[in-house]
């Protein structure tokens, strides 16, 4: 007779992400009997530590949520804070964020790209031999990465926490000569970009399917940044400021992260959200490059967030491009809107590099924050990993894989969601 | 590794986060034009956020965050009886950071706040000298690459670490800034640690005091500039427990 399999997979600390997250897996007689993603991050209580304060403080205050996307934090509550006190910010400041957004996404994509994804698709425990093994692919993968870092050093003043993200505006603009040497670098720095794209289709990504809600904004003229439509792929339109019922978070007593969904029983956003409701807003040279990957909405596959966002790194290169050129030719003087603080209430909404981001916030009179919620894309995306870690696993043990493809694929699945786990707890 | 006829040794280090953004940590993956040279300088032997192999052999272990549960305490102990020197590494290790903002409410409070009635175990935030021996410091939220870079390469080559003495003012004043009391607001410039370039007032926006105190700093005269400016000493207090770096001169004020 032959005998049934039994194992148990229990990862705790997962390495290679961003936070602290366990995997559990149990399998008894051949049949799968938990899958659970569980998150064990410290909470640090944002919600309640920014009641009280000064809202030209905030966005200080709220980018320390993550150490990733710290400009996504920082433009979303500065966007719920302008919404709630009618603040309308000077045309080049918008488009001092929007590339600033372009530099952080930069940034985050070839962190998870070459550092974190990458070794699994070459056994490699970490970057740092792949640096001796491939010296080529990382150091298009660095030129990428400080490229991200230079435009929101350029943009904000520095690149983790920014500095010059105001309500308002923007205190400072960055200088035409910063501009110009942004312009020559982004140039300078495509064919890394061409070199990581033929590396990545080298790969083999998994095969795996489960049908998915993909969650992320829309605004119609522009691929989404900051603000515009809540949508869904399966026809849900939202207002904005309508984001709880696009959210609908509940608590599950195994994670410190809370759970979310909308129109099924888990949802996902990121990347791969974007790309499905956003696909014909991309640059042609980014359709071009899902295309050479096969990449079409709506994409049901996980595993090819990855490629989602290698996507969108060909869309950012020509989008920051033409946001460069826009402000070369803009009033850099022009920047700040004045104003005085009252009472109000609004969502701001972002695409942070992992996905829809919300901050909705309350002032009183003296425009002290009164009340405070911020839903992050990670908390958005737990529920989704933890019932494709079922599905996956399921898959696994029907093609007959043992405990250790097991552990393997479950971890480059989770990896894939790049999920952002302090933030999701924040 | 030679250097000037000096055999140097890379430094065996580890990294660990608590209650923090891992901001701090992510610096150590900046500055990529010289990542190279500063990789080899450091054998990682622990460093979760960026590498699944783990090693318990350290001498130098980088401790990012801040202390608020008890299953913390416990890690951060078996980390300082591995390490051989303890870095308390970015402001939230070395002065609690901004997770300190909670200690003002009742843990109850802040919890109900967020989790509805869950019950979630949390404490008011601490300082990673709190709980533990600490060798080194290096404050900023988050560090600043450039900064880590040259304590580094003290360590390996066995020089003294140091940190500026001096405030932030000195820095600004180096890059031609224009004061921000000038331009009506109040900055934390003058009271607290150089270091970091005077990166926040190079940005027209305030120093909110990451870095913490500047050595021999006069406090009752920073207070004075701003009562003689007739800013506001509501927003002065405001910034001073932002990163919890100035807990005593608050005191003092209050």
């Amino acid at each position: 007779m032959k005998r049934k399999l039994d194992f148990d997979i229990d990862l705790h600390h997962l390495p290679r992400v961003e936070g602290h997250g366990n995997i559990r897996i149990s399998v008894r007689d051949g049949r799968l009997a938990e899958a659970t993603w569980a998150v064990v991050e410290t909470p640090r209580f944002f919600e309640a530590i920014v009641k009280g304060m000064s809202a030209e403080r905030v966005p200080f205050l709220t980018s320390r949520i993550c150490g990733i996307c710290s400009i996504s934090h920082s433009l979303a509550s500065i966007r719920a804070l302008e919404r709630a006190m009618e603040i309308t910010p000077p045309e080049t400041a918008l488009t001092i964020r929007l590339l600033a957004m372009h530099g952080e996404t930069l940034q985050s994509h070839a962190l998870h790209l070459f550092f974190l994804a990458a070794p699994d698709f070459l056994d490699a425990p970490s970057a740092l031999p792949i640096m001796q093994s491939h010296p080529e692919i990382v150091r298009a993968g660095l030129q990428l990465k400080e490229l991200g870092n230079e435009i929101s050093t350029v943009t904000t003043g520095r690149c983790t926490h920014p500095v010059s993200l105001v309500l308002g505006g923007v205190s400072k603009a960055p200088s035409r000569e910063l501009l110009l040497r942004l312009k020559t670098m982004i140039a300078e720095r495509l064919p890394a970009l061409e070199r990581t794209t033929e590396f990545f289709s080298t790969l083999t990504i998994p095969q795996f399917v489960r049908e998915t809600e993909f969650i992320s904004l829309r605004n119609g003229s522009a691929y989404p940044s900051i603000g515009g439509d809540l949508v869904s792929t399966d026809g849900v339109v939202r207002d904005e400021e309508d984001y709880l019922r696009m959210t609908n978070e509940y608590l599950v007593a195994f994670s410190t992260s809370k759970f979310t969904k909308v129109t099924r029983q888990s949802s996902a956003a990121g990347a791969l959200a974007r790309f499905n409701n956003n696909f014909g807003l991309l640059h042609p040279r980014a359709r071009a490059a899902a295309a050479a990957f096969g990449l079409e909405p709506v994409c049901h596959n996980p595993f090819m967030n990855n490629v989602a966002q290698l996507v969108e790194c060909h869309h950012i290169m020509e989008d920051a491009a033409m946001l460069v050129d826009r402000l070369l030719d803009a009033d850099l003087l022009d920047i700040r809107t004045a104003f005085k603080p009252k009472a109000g209430s609004a969502t701001g909404a972002v695409e942070a590099p992992r996905g829809i981001l919300y901050h909705h916030l309350e002032t009183d009179d003296e425009g002290k924050v009164v009340k405070a919620d911020c839903i992050i894309p990670t908390t958005q995306n737990n529920a989704n990993i933890h019932y494709d870690l079922h599905a996956l696993a399921e898959q696994a043990l029907a093609e007959g894989r043992n405990e250790a493809e097991t552990e393997k694929l479950c971890v480059i699945l989770v990896r894939s969601y790049d999920p952002c786990i302090s933030c999701s707890v924040h | 590794m030679n250097h000037l006829g000096f055999e140097l040794q890379p430094l065996k280090i580890a990294s660990f986060d608590f209650t923090c953004c891992e901001g701090c940590q992510l610096q150590l993956a900046n500055r990529e034009s010289t990542l190279p040279e500063f990789l080899a300088l450091v054998d990682i032997r622990n460093f979760r956020e960026i590498s699944s192999e783990r090693h318990d052999d350290y001498d130098i272990a980088l401790v990012e965050g801040s202390i608020t549960r008890s299953d913390e305490i416990e890690r951060l102990k078996t980390i300082r009886a591995r390490a051989k020197m303890l870095v308390a590494f970015g402001t939230c290790a070395c002065f609690g950071g901004v997770n300190s903002l909670k200690n003002r409410m009742p843990q109850e409070a802040v919890i109900r706040e967020v989790y509805d009635g869950k019950a979630i175990e949390t404490m008011p935030s601490m300082r990673i000298g709190d709980i533990v021996e600490v060798d080194y410091g290096i404050p900023g939220c988050p560090v600043s690459k450039e900064e880590v870079e040259r304590i580094v390469v003290s360590l390996v080559s066995r020089s003294p670490v140091t940190l500026p003495t001096y405030p932030v003012c000195v820095e600004c004043k180096q890059r031609l800034n224009t004061c921000l009391f000038d331009l009506g607001e109040i900055c934390l410039g003058p009271v607290t640690r150089a270091g970091c370039d005077a990166v926040c007032p190079t940005g027209n926006t305030a120093c909110l005091g990451c870095r913490g105190p500047a050595e021999e700093i006069n406090f009752p005269a920073f207070a004075q500039l701003v009562r003689d400016k007739e800013l506001s000493m509501a927003d002065m207090r405001e910034k001073l427990a932002f990163y919890n770096g100035f807990g005593d001169y608050l005191e003092e004020e209050t």
